[in-house]
């Protein structure tokens, strides 16, 4: 069993896909580097951060993105961004069976402001647009770094979306709100506090994840795999749906002081305990209890 | 500018544009075509509600009058920095605001956006970003974050970033960039009824905000990569 929570991108890509059959498009060696980091003098990434190209995956013709949290935090930049515009442009163009995105982001690459910005809004766009076009978008986090920022939008504009215990999904950092609103706000040295507020786990149980897995490269590739093969379905009415559920929750938790409260409101009563369940054991737990839209008949 | 100002100028036959709390919602003529008028207002930071409140009238518009295009009018702070947004999950509702434009669009919406106020990154990407096309008042203010603030963040010295935005878009605040790099259509001048029926013209549901910024000089790269990896040849 290998970690997803250590390995580098290109270490998750190799151990998702299916052996030898990654093609990386924009490789290092083009040097697709950063033009607004070298005006800063700041150092550059030959790959700008994120690794693209295409693979098969249990059989399966995908295009790949994976965001390198080891530089600059996976945070989007215009080069970044506009690769992974390109991978799901291409999926469409060579009707891919879908799109894969390991992502690990801070959002916006502040040190690329405006650039960072208008970059992350083009990806949410392609990421819909490929959707609208059939093509199912396949989300991944459980890394260091979590997801955060502008690419949370990106993440919750997937398919579908698996997670880790250990990957972490949020709007605005714990840091950034303390920051902004201070340590009464939002603790972010408080370590549980976090994990319960934007950990894989409550992710999963409040239905803004679809799948929770163990650490490991293979229960992502199955994960992920599984979720190509039942494609994509953007409607009207799906989103109707989603519509109704997230109103839904606002009224049941909109005053919940802690994601415990709202775990005891779901139905756990000892909703201390999911913290130390394996997330099997939590998967098969969750059952009924986890809030998803309702299914739109086919 | 104040909404109704603007909403005065923009449709100057009546509109029946109501505030409710920080939420725009209505409608008004542009010569025989009605928008629906989707937006907010007292620089509000987008939170859960608000996301919520507009996917609501996007998907009612959807319904009600199918065809019909949008509006995006946005004065906003940004994203709602409470750690109870979080916990509810704001980015699953900001991403369901976009993708319910993105809807609007498949069902042959053509959706605008106007910041006539000020725009700030998150309380922007979800509406205004996802339009067809987006536009912005002469004073409208954009931004990721003011110059001091991101010194602070990056720590490269005030002085070093202020210098490099003279000449680069990237870097400073403020609308003409963001026409530069081809995120803003265009500064909206005179006759704004005018300029909303010729973008209603011109909009249409592909994403050209790269070759913009290419072909106004602002963002050099952008449009250039996606052509390249688009177009490599297969290596399979």
């Amino acid at each position: 069993m290998r970690t997803y929570y250590e390995a580098t991108a290109r270490k998750r890509i190799e151990g998702i896909v299916d052996a030898d059959t990654f093609r990386e498009l924009l490789p290092p060696t083009e040097r697709t580097v950063s033009p607004h980091l070298k005006v800063l003098d700041l150092p550059v990434a030959f790959d700008d951060g994120v690794i693209i190209g295409s693979a098969r995956l249990q059989g399966q013709r995908i295009l790949i993105g994976a965001q390198e949290g080891g530089f600059m935090g996976g945070a989007v930049g215009e080069v970044h961004g506009a690769k992974l515009v390109g991978v799901l442009e291409r999926a469409i163009r060579h009707r891919a069976d879908g799109v894969v995105l390991l992502l690990e982001s801070g959002g916006v690459r502040l040190q690329e402001a405006n650039a960072g910005l208008i970059a992350v809004s083009e990806v949410i766009r392609a990421i819909l647009a490929a959707r609208a076009a059939g093509m199912p978008v396949i989300g991944a986090i459980g890394g260091q770094y979590g997801c955060f920022g502008g690419m949370s939008i990106a993440a919750a504009c997937c398919t579908h979306l698996v997670m880790s215990e250990e990957g972490r999904l949020g709007l605005s950092g714990p840091e950034v709100i303390e920051t902004a609103r201070g340590v009464e706000e939002f603790d972010s040295r408080d370590r549980a506090l976090v994990w319960r507020t934007t950990g894989g786990k409550h992710r999963y149980l409040l239905g803004d994840c679809d799948a929770l897995v163990e650490d490991n490269l293979e229960a992502f590739r199955d994960a992920i795999a599984q979720a190509v093969r039942a494609g994509e379905r953007f409607s009207l009415e799906t989103v109707e749906r989603e519509h109704a559920m997230l109103e839904r929750r606002l009224e049941r938790f909109g005053t919940a002081p802690d994601a415990a409260d709202i775990w005891r409101m779901l139905g756990f009563p000892e909703a201390e305990r999911l913290q130390v369940l394996p997330a099997h054991e939590l998967v098969a737990l969750a059952g009924v209890h986890r809030t998803v839209p309702s299914p739109v008949e086919s | 500018m104040q909404w109704q100002q603007a909403a005065k100028a923009l449709f100057p036959q009546g509109h029946d544009i109501v505030e409710e709390g920080s939420l725009l919602r209505g409608s008004g003529p542009c010569g025989d075509v009605v928008f629906a008028v989707i937006g907010s207002t007292h620089h509000t930071e987008v939170g859960v509600e608000l996301a919520l409140d507009m996917a609501a009238e996007v998907l009612r518009t959807v319904r009600e009058h199918p065809g019909r295009p949008i509006l995006f009018l946005i004065d906003t702070e940004g994203q709602r920095l409470r750690r109870r947004d979080e916990l509810l999950g704001i980015n699953r509702y900001m991403a369901h605001l976009a993708k319910c434009v993105e809807i609007a669009r498949t069902h042959r919406h053509r959706v605008l956006g106007l910041v006539y106020d000020q725009a700030l990154s998150g309380g922007f990407i979800p509406n205004a970003m996802m339009a067809d096309l987006c536009a912005a008042l002469p004073d409208a203010q954009i931004r990721v974050m003011n110059l001091p603030a991101m010194a602070r963040v990056t720590r490269i010295p005030l002085e070093r970033l202020q210098v490099l935005a003279l000449d680069s878009p990237v870097f400073a605040p403020g609308a003409e960039n963001f026409v530069r790099m081809g995120a803003i259509d265009a500064i909206w001048e005179g006759d704004l009824a005018a300029r909303l029926g010729q973008a209603l013209a011109r909009a249409d549901p592909h994403d050209h905000r790269r070759e913009l910024g290419e072909a106004r000089g602002g963002r050099a790269l952008a449009a250039s990569i996606v052509r390249r990896v688009i177009d490599a040849a297969a290596s399979e």
